[in-house]
């Protein structure tokens, strides 16, 4: 199996490529389109700032590219930010593929710490990423994913899980064969791992 | 919920883990890489490695040591000790380091935190403090790990630290680090009320009732802890389940 994870100078790619390691599976980092749409898989990292970060795409003529993949692929963290529509941050345009907005935390008191960081509860789990024993039994105690971000993605018609973190907002997506997490799969233990399995068995 | 985070500390001298006692009388505990693979496996939150070698060959070691922990380990994982420039943090976060913690350089410099954030991501940069109370009840920030005193205000400086461009503040007290006789719950309270930034605190920890008092009172976001880990005083396991039973949110 040929996952490719893009590379576009603003991804935590070597966290990502760790992560395949363990379960086996030595990915491409490219940028490459024709490696690209070869791949059986691919993933979409990011870390940094969303108007950066849509430059570099920009750069590597991928913005228009990404759209047009067929096989299914994982945007995680500011990889899945930019797949929505539009997002506050450096109020940058998104690839379009969710159609939904992405927007920053307020804090109502001072509990409410931004960035949110640490493990989260989802809920309203549902589709291939979750569809497994380990999210079924757990039922009772909700699953727990590591998240690491100060924008989000509001809920709607593609969220696959929710978050709640000062409002309820989109912790997952899925449309057609884009998927796609805030939290960091790569870093949320066994949860994590499951979910990455599940995408690979896609 | 978000979840209370518990952090497992290793200090880490010519590649061991060592543990002492108000930062001196150093112990060992194992290979750091080994270790941090337990406590990821037993439910830890995150891990922090703190190198306190002091050799020229330091950032060479530690960029290994990062690269060794992030090919291990599916939790994330904070590195420091020593880390005084912009290349320093780079090397690391380019290693697979999750976040970097600066502590003396910080205070000798604080435009660094500004130079780091802006480059890397506020997310990533946690400064460290070790401070102490003095007889008049202030609390004096410490560098040098702990040795020198420069008469610096805790909450000024953690303040400022916020401003500049900190994602997180660990804090240390001195004064109850390696006792075990619990946290310094009113200093995090106080540095909570000052800061919208997540606050880790550290030093003090000895049993679960400890760990209850510095998520309840003192409004900790994470606590850390190492003894009392690595000599198996309290599993990762046991702790956690106690703290949910007591009512505490966390990841179990």
């Amino acid at each position: 199996m040929k996952i490719v994870i893009i590379d576009y100078k603003a991804g935590n790619i070597r966290s990502v490529d760790f992560a395949l390691q363990r379960l086996g599976i030595n990915a491409v980092v490219s940028a490459d389109k024709d490696i690209l749409r070869s791949a059986d898989k691919i993933i979409f990292p990011g870390v940094g700032h969303a108007e950066s970060a849509m430059q570099h795409l920009k750069n590597a003529d991928l913005d228009t590219f990404i759209p047009t993949l067929k096989q299914p692929v994982l945007g995680i963290c500011l990889g899945m930010q930019l797949l929505c529509s539009h997002t506050e941050e450096g109020n940058t345009k998104g690839l379009g593929i969710f159609d939904v907005n992405v927007k920053e935390f307020k804090p109502t008191n001072s509990a409410d710490k931004v960035p949110h960081m640490g493990w989260n509860t989802t809920d309203n789990l549902k589709g291939e990423l979750f569809d497994s024993n380990l999210f079924d039994k757990v039922k009772a105690l909700p699953p727990q994913f590591y998240f690491v971000h100060t924008y989000y993605a509001e809920l709607c018609k593609d969220t696959v899980a929710s978050c709640d973190y000062i409002l309820p907002f989109s912790a997952a997506l899925q449309k057609d064969n884009f998927y796609a997490a805030q939290f960091h799969p790569e870093k949320s233990a066994d949860a994590g791992e499951e979910l990455l399995k599940n995408f690979l068995k896609l | 919920m978000l979840s209370k985070r518990i952090i497992p500390c290793l200090d880490i001298k010519d590649g061991q883990t060592v543990k002492g006692v108000q930062f001196e009388e150093l112990r060992f505990a194992g290979d750091p890489v080994e270790l941090g693979e337990k406590y990821a496996k037993e439910g830890a939150d995150e891990l922090v490695f703190l190198d306190i070698t002091a050799t020229h060959e330091k950032r060479k070691t530690l960029k290994e040591l990062a690269l060794r922990i992030a090919k291990n380990l599916n939790i994330p994982f904070t590195v420091g000790g020593g880390v005084s420039s912009v290349e320093d943090v780079s090397v690391l976060l380019e290693a697979g380091a999750d976040k970097v913690t600066i502590n003396s350089a910080a205070v000798l410099n604080p435009k660094l935190i500004e130079e780091t954030s802006k480059r890397f991501g506020n997310q990533c940069i946690v400064i460290a403090i070790d401070a102490k109370v003095n007889k008049s009840a202030k609390w004096e920030v410490h560098t040098g790990g702990g040795r020198k005193n420069l008469g610096i205000d805790l909450f000024e400086w953690a303040k400022e630290a916020q401003e500049r461009g900190a994602g997180e503040i660990l804090f240390t007290s001195m004064s109850n680090d390696g006792t075990k006789n619990g946290f310094a719950c009113d200093v995090y309270s106080k540095l909570n009320q000052i800061c919208s930034i997540p606050i880790i605190a550290s030093g003090g920890a000895g049993t679960t009732q400890h760990f209850v008092d510095v998520f309840n009172d003192g409004k900790a976001d994470a606590a850390l802890a190492a003894s009392i880990f690595h000599f198996g005083e309290i599993p990762v396991p046991i702790l956690k389940k106690e703290l949910f039973e007591k009512g505490i949110h966390v990841r179990i």
